[in-house]
């Protein structure tokens, strides 16, 4: 018999809107499966037990008197520790915001609220979205549900293990350089980021404000578009938001991909990459032609300078968002009773983890005088130019195809103390970012070593639904996605 | 002085009449209990971002407008970065590379003004307050709108510099821009000054001067720094590039920061928002809502109305007085006389008074049918004024306020007689005087009779009957 935590958002919520199922519990599954799977995962930081149930049993009242229940009625969803939740507390992963409260809450979580998810808890990350692995967050790591030994990526690590562990079917987490792509990949589940804009940022503590998408983690094609629907939209409180066409909320999969012009840039397409990555990438550009797709050769030639120019502009962006944590109206505050400098010093000095520390200096140097135009500045004319790219080559074909990840989930540990070889962990992924494109990573196969791999499809703006179509399709015609991690 | 040319460019912030902040639904003023205008926004809480004001941008350009200035179609919010335990996100949000104005000028009289370089909008921070309990953090303030003006080097004397305020000032308020008091903190200025030979085309070493708090107090800072700064040239010194903070009681500066220490802002632009973007009809909206500003309004007071310099002054001074002016007139005021009135007694009572002109009790309409008392011979000159003050105090019209003080004028040769005959008994030598052909005597007469009916009596009429009396006797 088929357990509650085993099913989809979709298949959950349509349960619980026909009454053969009650919202409570739903919920009560999850926090069941919390109870038992997480203490060896560490996926979640912390969930609302009671407080959870209690919003599930308004759903089943509501349900009781007859009102309308929404798209996503009764469903469990984990929130990425950097989205604020009135009430609930919010850390970022990191010691500065250990025992902060929001008086608000994101818009993206508000939203899902209204479509009648449950907030299950909020899930494990890099402090601030600094990191892949998850590795740095001040909470411990979170481990990969595949194999406990390795990492499950990040940063959104913690909402990709939910995922993939069946704690929740879905989990919101954001995305600057690939931190929903890339953990999704590493734990074997599909993972969206939006095009930058139409999801609002409003409640997301930033990262760097011109790259962070909310995005979502979910185990089908299916719940990635419920998601969506439910979240994308204008919001006055963003002003980089964006008014665009509202997605079919349903994938609709074409049945096959005749017609579909795929384009593969060559330089996503092998160089670094690991040889079990790029083999089972291969084969899927098999699958994708035996649908009748078109594959194209295409090339993004300013990606050789992604990762570079990404790191430049998150982390000088981010030197300026992180400078609010001084320690004087809310957060960590150390050295009271000195002077007001020696106060933000200390409570910076002890509140940040060596890596938002590192990123913090550097950001800081980027935008200095006499450096700001040769550092900050080229990184802004590259990005630029790696636009042009990619408009260039959306001329000759309707999406992108690449590994998400040059390799599969890594030791803990591994690479931690190598930023740079961290670093290049992104380098798939950065280049839909710092385009604002939206991009999706979905399960292709395994390692010998039975570790998940993703395929990544990058849209033209505003293509989620291209991407939805084409991903269900590859899913349809595998079974990547219904392998399930070892209990 | 003394050798050498002064030159001076001033930096005007100037908050914006705005209900609530630049990028929060706070409502504005910088008043009220510390920290209880503050938003989420204002905190800089984790995960908020800002919500531009499209009504700041809206005075912004008006501004803009009213001082002649280039409004770009397209401009840039930036971050200015440093710490400051009174600015909330670790950054302030202005305007750098791309300022929502270019260029403009203002007047300093007798046909002459100053260019202007930029106008740009930036959020304001919030402020520390020293106390017993230590140093406190009062974000009323933090992200209240502004804009900051910035003067072209053009002034060569601290007397400019208070003409530059004073013209900048009355035309802000025209546009209703801002109340631009420097006392409260609405409009604040920093001055640039430094001295170079005569004849010479190089700035010299120039020094900042802070804490200037009206537009007196900016030239009296300036003189001051004029002379101590000739005085170091003169004996051969150098100046320190420095900002000097004025203390006013001491008539003195003092050094505050030197330009070295300077922190680097690391400007860039704000990726929270997006380009600020002003189209023709936003601008043209704002220029037809500009109405007419001083230059202008006097020009038309000196040829419509042919009053004289000193009128056409007191009148443009402040926009709502002229209006005042003008609605009187169009109830058919002779424009002197409506100009007299309001410098002798309207604007006295006014500013006794205090709030808007608009809730002035006496209307143009009951100055007008109080001056129609006063030529149908009701009142007197003297009874007319006090029926102004009763009728500012009580309210209400000129012949409710006539009625309530029994203040009609007494020309009735009955009630006037007995007085008279008083008089002439009261005074005998003013009487014989008079009849000696001593003329002036006559007023002493006069005078006791006006006394004796509190300056009711019609004075032709107590003219008419003292002659006669007097006569014939």
């Amino acid at each position: 018999m088929t357990e509650l935590w085993q099913l989809s958002a979709a298949g959950l919520a349509d349960q619980v809107r026909r009454g053969s199922v009650s919202a409570r519990d739903v919920v009560r599954a999850s926090l069941d499966r919390i109870e038992r799977v997480d203490p060896a995962l560490h996926a979640f930081v912390d969930h609302r037990g009671e407080r959870a149930l209690a919003d599930a049993d308004a759903i089943d009242g509501a349900r009781a008197r007859g009102e309308p229940l929404g798209p996503l009625a009764g469903v469990p969803i984990g929130w990425k520790d950097n989205l604020v939740v009135a009430g609930e507390r919010t850390s970022a992963g990191s010691r500065m915001l250990a025992d902060y409260r929001s008086p608000f809450t994101a818009t993206a979580l508000q939203r899902l609220q209204a479509a009648g998810a449950v907030l299950l808890g909020r899930t494990n990350m890099d402090e601030f979205g600094m990191g892949s692995s998850t590795e740095t967050s001040a909470h411990g790591p979170t481990r990969n549900p595949w194999h406990r030994d390795c990492v499950p990526g990040g940063s959104s690590g913690g909402s990709a293990a939910a995922v993939a562990a069946g704690l929740c079917p879905l989990a919101v987490g954001s995305d600057t350089g690939g931190s929903v792509r890339q953990p999704a990949a590493l734990c074997g589940v599909f993972g969206l980021k939006p095009t930058y804009g139409r999801v609002s940022r409003y409640g997301l503590i930033a990262y760097a404000s011109s790259l962070d998408c909310v995005g979502v983690l979910g185990r089908s094609v299916d719940d990635l578009a419920l998601w969506l629907a439910a979240t994308a939209g204008v919001d006055p409180a963003d002003p980089t938001s964006v008014a665009a066409a509202p997605t079919t909320g349903a994938a609709a999969p074409a049945a096959d991909l005749r017609g579909v012009r795929i384009g593969v840039p060559w330089q996503l397409n092998g160089p670094g990459l690991d040889d079990e990555v790029l083999a089972t990438v291969q084969t899927a550009l098999a699958t994708l032609r035996e649908l009748g797709a078109e594959l194209v050769e295409c090339s993004l030639p300013s990606v050789a300078h992604a990762v570079p120019t990404y790191y430049l502009l998150a982390m000088a962006e981010a030197a300026s968002n992180l400078a609010r944590y001084d320690g004087v109206r809310y957060g960590a505050r150390r050295g009271e009773g000195t002077s007001c400098d020696a106060m933000t010093t200390a409570s910076r000095s002890r509140g940040f983890g060596d890596e938002v520390q590192l990123r913090i200096l550097l950001g800081t140097f980027a935008l200095s005088v006499g450096y700001q135009d040769r550092y900050y500045g080229q990184a802004i004319r590259a990005r630029e130019l790696l636009r042009s790219d990619f408009a260039r080559a959306f001329a000759a074909c309707d999406l992108l195809v690449s590994p998400t990840s040059p390799v599969p989930a890594f030791p803990l540990g591994s690479r931690i103390d190598d930023p740079l070889a961290m670093y290049l962990c992104d380098a798939l992924t950065v280049p839909a970012s710092l385009a604002g494109l939206p991009a999706l990573s979905q399960p292709c196969g395994y390692t010998a070593a039975g570790l998940p791999i993703g395929l990544q499809w990058t849209a033209p703006a505003f293509g989620e639904d291209r991407l939805l179509q084409v991903a269900g399709a590859f899913a349809a015609a595998t079974d990547h996605h219904s392998r399930r991690p070892p209990a | 002085m003394n050798g050498f040319t002064t030159v001076i460019g001033l930096e005007v912030h100037v908050q914006l009449a705005t209900q609530s902040k630049l990028f929060s639904p706070a409502p504005s003023g910088a008043l009220g209990d510390p920290n209880t205008r503050v938003h989420a926004i204002d905190l800089g809480l984790p995960g908020v971002l800002p919500r531009p004001n499209a009504a700041a941008v809206e005075l912004a350009v008006r501004a803009a407008l009213a001082l002649g200035g280039d409004v770009q179609r397209v401009s840039r919010f930036a971050r200015k970065n440093y710490f400051y335990p009174d600015l909330p996100k670790g950054y302030q949000i202005s305007q750098f590379e791309s300022p929502v104005c270019l260029g403009g000028a203002v007047p300093l009289g007798a046909g002459r003004s100053c260019r202007l370089q930029r106008i740009h909008i930036e959020e304001d921070a919030g402020k520390l307050v020293h106390g017993e309990l230590g140093t406190l953090v009062d974000l009323n303030r933090a992200g209240m709108p502004l804009i900051e003006i910035v003067g072209e080097p053009d002034l060569r004397a601290p007397a400019d510099a208070q003409a530059f305020l004073l013209h900048l000032r009355e035309i802000l308020r025209y546009a209703a821009v801002s109340d631009c008091d420097m006392e409260l903190g609405s409009m604040r200025c920093d001055a640039n000054i430094s001295l170079m030979p005569i004849g010479s085309d190089r700035y010299g070493t120039k020094v900042e001067l802070k804490n200037l708090n009206s537009p007196k107090m900016v030239q009296r800072a300036l003189e001051y720094e004029e002379r101590r700064q000739a005085a170091i040239l003169a004996a051969g010194g150098r100046i320190a590039a420095e900002t000097r903070g004025w203390n006013d009681e001491a008539g003195e500066s003092r050094p505050q920061r030197s330009k070295e220490s300077a922190p680097d802002y690391r400007y860039f632009p704000d990726p929270d928002l997006p380009p600020l973007v002003i189209d023709d009809a936003r601008i043209e909206a704002q220029r037809a809502r500009l109405g007419e500003l001083p230059q202008q309004r006097r020009d038309r007071y000196r040829s419509a109305f042919g009053l004289p310099e000193h009128d056409v002054v007191a009148l443009t001074q402040d926009r709502a007085v002229g209006e005042w002016f003008e609605a009187a007139v169009q109830t058919g005021v002779d424009a002197k006389t409506a100009s007299n009135w309001i410098q002798s007694d309207v604007l006295p009572a006014w500013r006794d008074r205090g709030g808007p002109l608009a809730e002035f009790p006496v209307t143009p309409q009951r100055l007008h049918e109080l001056l129609q008392l006063l030529a149908q011979g009701t009142l007197t000159q003297v009874t007319a004024r006090r029926v102004f003050r009763h009728m500012v105090a009580h309210a209400g019209s000129a012949a409710t306020a006539v009625q309530q003080l029994g203040l009609s004028r007494i020309d009735d040769a009955d009630t006037l007689a007995p007085l008279v005959a008083g008089a002439l008994a009261a005074l005998p030598e003013a009487a014989a005087a008079v009849r000696a052909g001593k003329e002036r005597a006559l007023d002493a007469l006069k005078g006791h009779v006006m006394r004796a009916t509190k300056g009711r009596a019609d004075p032709d009429a107590v003219d008419r009957l003292l002659r006669a009396a007097l006569a014939a006797d």
